[in-house]
């Protein structure tokens, strides 16, 4: 099989995995020789007609594989076509690549071979060769297998700006209907490996810039939405816990999306994209704007129809409205509207002049939407339910019809 | 009114502003005039005026970064306020880059932004043509940045590629790194940019495959990558190819996962004739048309073995060998099956042997025909024929071989692996056990795994020699086992 039809395979295959982050690492460049650079800041260097950005060469270096996870289009059982790249194909494709300016680095996952560390010995001979041969400088992200030994893992640390564990699926109980091989508990103990070692590493480093580092990017993880029927607060209270228990820089959630050759035990419908969407957001509300789980899914999942702060907002209407020359951070933060740097914008402003509405609108603020919820010196809302209009009641089918996938768009 | 002429370059401004603020002048009493060409600037102040102005003027840092950026951008007002927001921050409003929304500030970070985002656009979009160029390789790109950012950003080029020989031609300027410095020359037409690279196939591959059909979004695309840099960027050439094929991309998928492409009318469970002999059976098994997989599949196969064989061996269909040669598991997986039952100990010429369906299901690909699984519809259609074998043959121990068989005489709920090698009663047969189908140890990645699966399989098919052996229902078992 030529280079070119294993990479559109390898790639096709790899693709499932939303993770493309090529930031958040430390600063380094190859004036002292080597190849490559990072400064702590991502970079997409393309985009897909998904509106995914391409920054890293997301690739598996093969997709044969002995496990049997019916939502993965490699699993064992599947009619897919199977390729595999021999760890030298990966590091010339990288570097070719590279050299180019096509991408930032590295995403290497791999299908399980023969046994867990036997396929983890495989992904790290790439990633050490890059290193050590090529003296490459980029961004290496690899997937680590929770069932390989410990002292593998921990060279892939070494290696590696980002290693990530899928924990797949919500709950234990899905794991044993969808991936029978996969194991909450080992992907847990797997990933507190991890983050102890990942935390050794920077209080040494504080001690001593020269210490070695240990996945400097952190560990990130990644679930299926859509697979199984587990409800929005049971993904997110999953997710609150990873973020709580190992200090995961990341959960990507993934809309399951019809995969050729499916099991049947699967939705066959267009990708639950609205509801990856609101899952982000809620994501986002509990790490940055001290939102607690219980509080966003009251009613176990997340409305589709408006976003999780504002349907906040409308079930507790006597918070508001806010006044922004006097509100603290944390009741600001509230206001649908108002995002993180722009509530600290306005924290500096007041300290110099009265907040107006002019001055929301220079801010980019969207005025309709937070205009309910606020006063400032020439502006207080009606009633809210008067100003905003609550929409109507609509239950929407959380698994669109297949339609909204065949004409695109949401 | 003041003119001031000056090099349009942070540098040369940050010298004259100086220089002008010590001498009192307030925005509205200077007029910034750009020079061009080599002409040297005039002198306006002398050498200890400027020194003193130098210790005098106290801004914060981040005034300075943000100017250096703000001197890039296209805009010729931009000398202009960045004097009048150094007056302001000079004259009672130190804090004044606190206050985001006051209109210099504002129109400050909007220059700001845009030059950041060109800055950040030129490091993602540069894409680098490999040629030979005086016996060695360099790297070159043609960029066309909206600000005059090249000087800006090419130590980050150098940084990042400080191992190759590389250019940035712009319009504009041209950054050079030959390996041991940087070098700056002027703008150069698009025409000397090189047209091709023996890698950008290999990228557009890569491209066109991590692109997910099933969730086409092209104004989050649009959004981050403008129409604009389309022309400088190999891959968009496969753009509309692969907004065309999306959606019939997307729906394949779908069809086939569960094959409703086809209506439903076109399935139905085939009519067998009531008889219980296998050669009536298998005469009407041959003009069978209950499923559409008749068309594209050279014959039927039938199951073939003794008319009271105790064993009956259910596979999933025929594959490219049975279809030509009209006779189950006579191909690789046939082979394999052989051998493992010698080695349990089982004749095969005593055990009825059949498919779950009676077709070949294939897809083209090349010139070979790829076995396809058979989908719910074709087993659901075909399953009377296997009933009516069951119903002729009678087995006393019935072995399901691979999901497809497990599925048509046990339904959905069972699972290969976690349930083979057990015993099951089932409506057709009280010894009934599943095990995994012998073209799966065919797939398996390796040697190694391939003989750990290998004996598994022996092993549950040990277990029904054993079954077999049991019983002492007359000499046909007995005469059925090989000398165990």
């Amino acid at each position: 099989m030529d280079l070119e039809r294993k990479l559109s395979i390898l790639a096709d295959a790899a693709k499932y995995d939303a993770s493309c982050a090529s930031s958040g690492t430390t600063a380094r460049n190859s004036r002292a020789g080597g190849m490559g650079s990072t400064t702590g800041a991502g970079i997409c260097h393309s985009y897909t007609p998904d509106g995914r950005c391409v920054s890293l060469l997301k690739v598996l270096l093969t997709n044969y594989c002995i496990y049997d996870c019916l939502y993965c289009i490699n699993r064992v059982s599947s009619g897919v076509q199977r390729a595999r790249f021999t760890p030298d194909e990966v590091v010339k494709l990288t570097m070719d690549f590279y050299r180019r300016n096509y991408i930032e680095g590295l995403f290497l996952s791999s299908g399980i071979i023969r046994n867990p560390d036997y396929t983890m010995e495989q992904v790290l001979q790439v990633a050490r060769k890059l290193r050590q041969e090529h003296g490459f400088k980029g961004y290496i992200h690899l997937k680590t297998i929770p069932e390989a030994s410990p002292e593998l893992i921990e060279e892939a640390g070494r290696w590696a700006d980002r290693l990530s564990i899928n924990v797949e699926l919500p709950t234990p109980a899905d794991l044993d209907v969808l991936a029978p091989e996969k194991n909450l508990t080992r992907i847990r103990g797997a990933m507190t490996v991890i983050e102890r070692k990942i935390t050794q590493s920077k209080a040494e480093r504080r001690e001593s810039p020269k210490a070695p580092v240990f996945s400097p990017a952190g560990q990130s993880t990644q679930m299926i939405v859509g697979a199984t029927p587990a409800d929005d607060r049971a993904i997110l209270t999953q997710a609150a816990s990873l973020y709580r228990e190992h200090k995961l820089r990341r959960v990507y959630y993934s809309a399951f999306s019809p995969i050729p050759d499916a099991s049947s035990k699967l939705p066959l419908q267009a990708p639950p994209l609205v509801r990856e969407h609101r899952l982000y957001q809620a994501d986002w509300l509990i790490r940055f704007y001290g939102f607690e789980v219980s509080e966003i899914t009251e009613s176990r999942n997340l409305p589709l129809d408006i976003d999780p702060k504002l349907a906040w907002a409308l079930r507790h209407p006597a918070v508001f409205p806010v006044d922004l020359n006097r509100a603290s951070r944390e009741l600001m933060l509230r206001v649908p509207g108002l995002g993180v740097r722009n509530v600290d914008r306005i924290l500096a402003i007041r300290r110099w002049h009265k907040l107006r509405l002019d001055d929301l609108t220079r801010l980019h603020v969207p005025m309709r939407k937070v205009m309910p919820f606020i006063t400032t010196v020439d502006h207080s809302p009606h009633r809210i339910e008067r100003t905003m209009r609550i929409p109507e009641e609509r239950q929407l089918d959380l698994f669109d019809p297949a339609q909204t996938a065949l004409t695109g768009e949401l | 009114m003041r003119q001031i002429t000056f090099a349009p370059v942070f540098r040369e401004w940050q010298r004259v502003a100086r220089e002008v603020l010590a001498g009192g002048l307030a925005p509205n009493e200077v007029v910034w005039e750009e020079l061009h060409g080599e002409q040297p600037g005039l002198g306006m102040f002398d050498e200890a005026a400027t020194q003193q102005a130098k210790a005098r003027v106290r801004v914060p840092r981040s005034f300075v970064e943000i100017a250096k950026r703000v001197a890039c951008h296209r805009s010729a007002r931009r000398w202009d306020l960045l004097y009048r927001v150094l007056w302001r921050l000079t004259h009672g409003e130190p804090h004044l880059l606190e206050v985001t929304v006051d209109p210099d500030v504002y129109e400050l970070a909007r220059m700001d932004k845009a030059v950041r985002r060109d800055v950040h656009k030129m490091r993602a979009f540069v894409r680098f043509r490999e040629v030979a160029h005086d016996g060695e390789t360099w790297f070159i790109a043609w960029f066309e940045p909206a600000h005059h950012i090249v000087e800006l950003n090419a130590p980050f080029f150098r940084d990042r590629f400080a191992g190759m020989r590389w250019s940035i031609l712009t319009p504009d300027r041209c950054a050079h790194w030959d390996g041991r410095m940087l070098s700056f020359t002027d703008g150069v037409p698009r025409s000397e940019a090189p047209v091709e690279d023996r890698v950008e196939a290999l990228w557009l591959t890569y491209y066109g495959s991590i692109f997910n059909p099933a969730r086409v979004k092209t104004h989050a695309m649009q959004a981050e990558m403008p129409k604009k840099y389309w022309r400088d960027l190999p891959e968009t050439a496969i753009l509309p190819a692969l907004l065309r094929e999306a959606p019939s991309r997307t729906a394949e998928m779908i069809v086939r996962s569960r094959s409703k492409a086809a209506p439903a009318d076109e399935f139905h469970p085939a009519p067998v004739p009531d008889s219980t002999s296998l050669t009536t059976l298998r005469k009407a098994a041959l003009g069978c048309t209950a499923c559409p997989l008749y068309r594209n599949a050279t014959q039927t196969v039938f199951g073939e073995g003794p008319k009271h064989a105790p064993l009956m061996l259910v596979g999933e269909q025929p594959g490219d060998q049975e279809d030509r040669a009209g006779r189950a598991f006579v191909g690789p997986a046939g082979q394999l099956l052989n051998r493992a039952l010698a080695d349990a100990g089982i004749d095969r010429d005593q055990a009825y042997v059949t498919n779950a369906v009676k077709h070949f299901k294939w897809e083209p690909r090349g010139k070979r025909r790829l076995h396809a699984k058979p989908g719910s519809r074709e087993i659901a259609a075909c399953r009377p024929w296997l009933e009516a074998e069951l119903a002729a043959v009678k087995p006393r121990v019935l072995v399901l071989l691979g999901g497809t068989a497990a599925q048509s005489v046990l339904g959905s709920k069972v699972r290969v692996l976690r349930d083979r090698g057990q015993w099951i009663e089932s409506e057709y047969c009280a010894r009934t056990m599943i095990t995994v189908h012998p073209s799966s140890l065919l797939r398996a990645p390796d040697g190694e795994a391939r003989e750990k699966n290998y004996e598994a399989f022996v092993e549950d098919l040990k277990t029904v020699a054993r079954e077999l052996a049991k019983s002492g229902r007359g000499d046909r078992c007995q005469a059925f086992l090989i000398d165990p």
